[in-house]
């Protein structure tokens, strides 16, 4: 987990249901497989949305966690 | 879930067209469609509105008695208003003033407008079905309603219903 090497982030703050996840799976989709983005939240239901996110779209969630108030999550491109 | 896998399904009934219950069919549909799921919205009865391309959902705290009143700015923004809504609701320009109040309050907390989250849905193919019976009734025409709309009746829900794993009545 040392060096992950973040391919696009998108910023998410300040935004509530179910917009995190609509825009995480739109930059998903013009990434190309094995590319990271990292998203960062203010809400904090993205945290379970995000892992049930992966869940359903079986792209990996490398990390998902709290930093001073906001959600960061690193999520690897996997088809 | 691969691309080859069969991909999960959503089937809404949107069946209210106040702007509270505009909500709940769009913010599934929209977050079954990050998912990749396949959605489609049947629009009949008071939700039919909802595909109109100009929109126009109002809502009232007539009947609503659990309807949080909060201003969304100024001094009284922590305070709870209750609304005596029986009284209130029958002041001219009440509903409109409500209406206001909740679109102002949504957006500063950052949740999406009825019309983005319809453009989202309309953007990630979301099958948008007008209710043939109700345009009927109501006297819509399908030029009233955005391009991307199609037209059926309670059949055509239902075969696109049949393969779902869920299905929501709103």
């Amino acid at each position: 987990m040392a060096d992950i090497q973040i391919t696009e982030t998108l910023d998410c703050s300040g935004l509530l249901c179910p917009m995190p996840v609509v825009k995480t799976n739109k930059a998903m989709k013009k990434l190309n497989v094995g590319d990271v983005l990292e998203m960062i939240a203010t809400d904090p239901g993205s945290i379970p949305d995000m892992e049930a996110w992966a869940k359903q779209t079986g792209h990996e969630l490398l990390e998902a966690k709290e930093e001073g108030g906001k959600y960061r999550f690193l999520i690897k491109k996997t088809h | 879930m691969s691309e080859q896998d069969k991909r999960r399904r959503l089937a809404i009934i949107a069946s209210k067209g106040s702007l509270d219950w505009a909500y709940p069919p769009f913010i599934l549909a929209t977050a079954a469609g990050a998912m990749d799921w396949e959605v489609a919205i049947f629009f009949t009865f008071y939700g039919l509105p909802l595909l109109k391309k100009k929109l126009d959902a109002a809502v009232s705290p007539l009947g609503n008695p659990a309807m949080p009143m909060k201003m969304p700015f100024g001094p009284l923004e922590k305070i709870d208003l209750p609304i005596p809504n029986l009284i209130m609701s029958t002041v001219p320009g009440f509903q409109q003033m409500t209406t206001a109040l909740m679109k102002k309050t949504f957006k500063k907390k950052g949740v999406a407008s009825i019309e983005e989250l319809r453009d989202m849905a309309v953007e990630m193919d979301v099958r948008l079905i007008g209710c043939q019976m109700t345009m009927d009734v109501f006297g819509f025409k399908k030029e009233d309603f955005i391009d991307e709309a199609e037209i059926g009746g309670a059949a055509t829900f239902l075969e696109f219903a049949a393969d779902a794993n869920v299905t929501l009545f709103i």
